[in-house]
């Protein structure tokens, strides 16, 4: 028990925490928001899984990648893949050229499905492919920058230009995926439509539970020797070298685990907004992860949760209003960040809870409401 | 090249960068549990040897064989993994990390990404953690921020790191540079200490300290070794007061 709560909740500040998060996300946040704001807030923690994702890339092990929207958008286009072939049955595509494949496949003079759309049939195939396709690229990608010890800001231009090439391919390639539009008009899952106010609640939930699963299983990275490893390499990569360790492996595993972290998010994407498009693949999207990250805090997992929910409300606000300033705004913010509070909102926060014990205080409040309400329970019954 | 009974067997090893020769031709030779170091002016090439024993160099040609196995074709980590420790020249700590912590990275075990993330903290690695501190004068500052010791204690807890390895070879580049004479003296025991039951290799500037450690010593000059000997016969060389001591 003790070893759970140590490794996986981070003591009881870190539980705390965490419990507060899950509180926002599970209780408060559906019961005050309606369900078209509820559902916007679903997007934007699908944002979080990356944010997270760069945490542990990026705060703790010191590699900056400007391009996790590669990995974002492939889980993303893999979920979108699944849905369109669902949603592109003979009955409701008999008015095409060729019925029973995806509308653009056949605006685009293509007569049957391609190869590697083929394993997308299948939902556990899907299922699977979705944290494997992101998490092989990033091994690819990764063995090639890694092993090589490319590293610092090649290794971010040449993630940057990876987002780049991957989203003009999709752009490019309109038959086979969609191209600028992505892929739209997804419809149901397994028959079960996932466009009802009912599935919306759902997957909101599936999609913050998941959120909270990542987290944990970013907690137990991080308390490991792995953690401390990551920290020691980013400050001292030669020493942690001649300690005897393979510095490549670790970094390209940490690679692999952001990535496969933000394909869940990207696939969560699709499902709660209901397609997917190139436009979450490409440079800017990779870099607003990076400022979601910086904002909340680059070493707080769950600073960099609310990191994300922030930036994005500020900029649904203040882009109703004047979308023009909005990127101006959104560069001086993260210079801001970068310059004043380099640890983020997680670094602000850490300063004022530990010096008013703030973990203890919300922990006996959180106690006497459960046994007054275990009292009235008890009472009632 | 035949095996040797040397714990540490150079010969013939040359490294050139741009056709200039950093080390030419050097053959040395390091016995078990000896104290080895190796002096000589700037740009001789001593740093560079330790460079190409520990893998951060590649040699153009020649042998390195440690325990009779030769180290030029393996990675870094190999080579640290076969028993040869390298403190550098600055102090390489982690500085966000506690003395402690630094310590732990150091344990040898858990060295595979999965093996550290499976890893668990015994009672054994806290014991040796604890050990070691105490050999290198760091007790009371096991749980302080690496970034906030002395430069002199920093020195120290790299010897430390090192120490936690348990490596057969220990290479140490100028390990008293920026110590006070305290410090220097204390240092000079702990080298002492640590080199009965292993081989050191030291580079030094410091010929007050050199004496009070040396077994052996080696004069670099140029990449070539100018003379090799005791501290006593290295001092009444004419070449070496020559091109190093000064007269």
């Amino acid at each position: 028990m003790h070893v759970i709560s140590e490794k996986l909740l981070g003591g009881k500040q870190g539980a705390v925490n965490l419990l507060i998060l899950a509180l926002l996300l599970f209780v408060i946040f559906p019961l005050w928001l309606d369900l078209f704001r509820l559902n916007l807030l679903g997007k934007y923690v699908t944002y979080a899984y990356v944010a997270v994702g760069l945490v542990l890339l990026w705060g703790n092990g010191g590699i900056l990648s400007l391009g996790q929207g590669i990995f974002f958008g492939l889980g993303g286009y893999c979920m979108a893949m699944f849905l369109k072939l669902e949603a592109s049955d003979p009955v409701s595509t008999k008015i095409q050229t060729t019925p029973g494949i995806p509308d653009f496949m056949d605006w685009n003079q293509i007569t049957e499905i391609p190869f590697f759309w083929e394993p997308f049939k299948s939902l556990p195939l899907t299922l699977l492919l979705i944290l494997l396709v992101p998490t092989f690229l990033a091994l690819i990608i990764g063995f090639a920058m890694f092993k090589r010890r490319v590293g610092g800001v090649y290794f971010s231009i040449i993630t940057q230009a990876i987002a780049l090439i991957l989203s003009i391919l999709i752009v490019g390639q309109q038959g086979y995926t969609g191209g600028v539009n992505g892929i739209t008009d997804l419809r149901t899952l397994l028959g079960w439509d996932i466009r009802t106010d009912g599935a919306k609640y759902l997957l909101y939930y599936i999609n913050a539970g998941l959120l909270i699963l990542c987290i944990l299983l970013s907690r137990y990275i991080l308390t490991s020797k792995f953690g401390m490893l990551l920290l020691a390499m980013r400050d001292k990569e030669e020493r942690v070298r001649f300690s005897g360790y393979d510095v490549s492996n670790f970094k390209i595993f940490i690679f692999c685990i952001a990535a496969m972290i933000s394909a869940v998010g990207g696939a969560m994407f699709t499902l709660q907004v209901g397609f997917m498009s190139p436009s979450f693949v490409g440079i800017v999207p990779s870099i607003e992860m990076v400022i979601f990250a910086a904002v909340g805090g680059r070493m707080s997992l769950i600073g960099a949760v609310y990191g994300t929910l922030l930036v994005n409300f500020g900029k649904t606000m203040f882009s109703e209003t004047y979308p023009e300033l909005w990127l101006f705004l959104m560069g001086g913010l993260f210079i801001a960040v970068v310059m004043f509070f380099p640890d983020g909102l997680a670094g602000v926060y850490d300063k004022y809870a530990t010096r008013f014990n703030l973990a203890g205080r919300i922990a006996k409040v959180i106690q006497k409401i459960s046994k007054k309400a275990l009292k009235t329970v008890g009472e009632e019954a | 090249m035949s095996n040797t009974d040397y714990l540490l067997a150079i010969e013939d090893l040359t490294v050139s960068f741009d056709g200039f020769k950093a080390v030419d031709a050097l053959s040395m030779y390091i016995d078990n549990n000896e104290l080895r170091v190796v002096i000589g002016p700037n740009g001789a090439g001593k740093t560079t040897v330790l460079d190409l024993i520990c893998g951060k160099t590649k040699s153009t040609s020649g042998s390195i064989k440690f325990k009779n196995k030769e180290l030029t074709k393996l990675a870094e980590h190999e080579i640290v993994r076969a028993g040869v420790g390298r403190k550098f020249q600055t102090p390489s700590i982690y500085e966000n990390l506690s003395v402690y912590q630094n310590l732990e990275v150091s344990y040898p075990v858990g060295r595979s990404v999965w093996g550290s993330l499976t890893f668990k903290r015994t009672p054994e690695l806290a014991e040796r953690v604890n050990r070691i501190a105490a050999e290198v004068l760091l007790t009371d500052q096991l749980q302080m921020e690496a970034a906030l010791l002395s430069h002199g204690q920093k020195q120290w807890l790299e010897i430390g790191m090192l120490l936690m390895q348990d490596p057969e070879l220990l290479m140490l580049d100028e390990p008293v540079a920026g110590m006070s004479a305290k410090e220097r003296d204390q240092t000079a025991e702990l080298l002492n200490r640590i080199s009965q039951n292993r081989s050191v290799l030291v580079i030094e500037h410091d010929m007050e300290f050199v004496k009070k450690i040396a077994h052996k010593v080696t004069v670099l000059h140029q990449g070539k070794i100018l003379a090799e000997g005791s501290m006593d016969k290295i001092q009444l060389d004419e070449k070496v007061i020559e091109v190093y001591l000064g007269h």
